[in-house]
């Protein structure tokens, strides 16, 4: 008899509950079990990338982890990056860019250049970071360089974007839903002068 | 072929004492295969190869996480992950040769899920980090039912794939001495492409001259040349009070020829091998003592 493992994913926001065998690959399980079928299987053995996820934000390779490792994590998987109809700004500079041809290793790719910009916080990270970041993330058609030309250009859309909010904030009609976004702003020039102030008096 | 991963079990262990608890109880019943980040042993499977039929998870025991100081010490949790050794501020300050060949584990994929406990028990000749824990002298430390022990990083590989290690035993941490004041650290890894590539040759070294301008302190230890990570002793010897010159760097090449093995296999030749672990040797000496270019 072989064992069957009930588990509680936390799948893009999601909840699901599945059981499966403990040593069921998590791509077979957001496949098959979660019906989640962007996430692609490449080679097999963790050198493509194409079965990228993020698990509690990291991106790792679903083909190498089991089942058994999965429960409690936060999941995000290519489906987990729209807001429904509306590509991210990520995928959208993907489409608008070329930055994907035949279309097989970009749902990994693409979660791979979403932990980027997360980890880049706002900044937008130059060409050699893009390329060693999705250094795991094998394209056999567009060469690269639309990839790394549109994970760029979405950085610096966020970043444009983020400057622009606290001004449209300041529009009554706006002001309640971004409070967060606005009071997060405000500190983060706050501190940004604490530190420049900090650096000149070292000097 | 894929394996039937269906049909293997894995126990999931309460805790660190619980594990070797298991471990010990299977010896005598097809020993339970210990299983970390996945990232070799899931290769293996998915490529057909059936290493065991149940396998111990010990990705939640958090005995085996973390990096911590002691007495000096800097110790490494068996489950400590390649991305944790690379972005970790002491190991990047005093151990730059493992955070440089951390970041050259896989890609960042791996990294997040490849462990120093793993790299080590997979034992492969090749393995990127085992070359540096080499030269730094660490010591595995391990556990089972029966106690605690300590093995020397130099005493762990009793040939290919073979650790001198007990079948109940689990690698519990490595932990690393305090580097040698004033020694240059260095790491390379020729590989195929920067990332994701298994390497053909993989050095680490630490070099230091002395105030008379000799050197007084030489470890070089190398991957993907022999069945096993060795330290290239012939090398250290013939560098170890040598002055830093073209002819002393030619003559620790010489002797590094004596010191590796390297054979003919799917990722490279045992010439190329011969050749580029005589560059990445003497790459080594200049990178850390540019009079190693004078004649």
């Amino acid at each position: 008899m072989s064992a069957v493992l009930t588990l509680d994913l936390k799948v893009n926001g999601r909840k699901r509950r599945v059981r499966v065998p403990p040593m069921k690959r998590l791509l077979d399980v957001l496949r098959e079990d979660c019906g989640l079928t962007g996430t692609k299987e490449g080679c097999g053995e963790g050198e493509c990338g194409a079965c990228t996820v993020l698990m509690d934000g990291v991106p790792v390779n679903s083909c190498l982890v089991p089942a058994s490792q999965a429960g409690g994590v936060r999941i995000v998987t290519v489906e987990g990056l729209a807001k429904g109809p509306a590509l991210s700004v990520l995928q959208r500079a993907f489409v608008e860019r070329g930055g994907t041809q035949c279309g097989i290793c970009t749902p990994g790719i693409l979660v791979t250049a979403h932990a980027l910009l997360q980890r880049a916080k706002g900044r937008v990270p130059g060409d050699a970071e893009v390329r060693e970041a999705l250094a795991g993330n094998l394209c056999r058609c567009t060469g690269y360089q639309m990839i790394v030309n549109a994970v760029r250009a979405a950085a610096r859309e966020t970043k444009a974007s983020a400057r622009r909010r606290p001004a449209r904030a300041a529009k009554p009609a706006a002001r309640v839903k971004v409070k967060v976004a606005r009071t997060k702003a405000k500190a983060a020039k706050t501190k940004a002068k604490a530190v420049g102030g900090r650096k000149r008096a070292g000097r | 072929m894929r394996a039937a991963l269906s049909t293997l079990d894995v126990a999931r262990p309460r805790d660190l004492g619980h594990a070797l608890e298991l471990l010990h109880a299977s010896l005598g019943d097809g020993r339970l295969v210990p299983l970390a980040g996945g990232t070799d042993l899931f290769v293996t499977l998915n490529s057909g190869v059936v290493p065991g039929r149940r396998f111990l998870d010990l990705w939640g025991l958090r005995e085996l996480r973390g990096v911590r100081e002691r007495g000096g010490r800097l110790v490494l949790g068996a489950l400590t992950t390649f991305s944790e050794i690379r972005e970790h501020a002491l190991v990047r300050r005093r151990y730059p040769a493992l955070a440089a060949a951390a970041a050259e584990v896989g890609a960042w994929q791996i990294q997040n899920r490849g462990t120093l406990g793993g790299n080590i028990a997979n034992a492969s000749p090749a393995g990127d980090s085992l070359p540096v824990l080499l030269v730094l002298e660490a010591v595995v430390h391990a556990r089972s039912v029966r106690g605690a022990r300590e093995v020397p990083f130099t005493a762990l590989f009793r040939g290919y794939r073979d650790l001198a290690l007990e079948p109940d035993e689990l690698i519990a941490a490595v932990s690393l001495p305090p580097a040698p004041a004033r020694a240059k650290q260095f790491f390379r890894k020729v590989g195929t492409r920067r990332a994701q590539s298994i390497s053909k040759v993989v050095l680490a070294g630490l070099l230091r001259l002395g105030r008379d301008g000799r050197v007084d302190l030489a470890r070089v230890a190398l991957g993907s040349v022999a069945p096993v990570t060795l330290r290239a002793g012939r090398t250290e010897h013939a560098l170890l009070g040598a002055r830093p010159s073209v002819a002393a760097a030619a003559a620790a090449r010489a002797a590094l020829l004596e010191d590796i093995a390297p054979i003919d296999d799917i990722r490279s030749d045992r010439e190329y091998r011969r050749r580029v672990s005589g560059n990445v040797l003497e790459q080594f000496l200049r990178v850390a003592e540019p009079r190693f270019a004078r004649r």
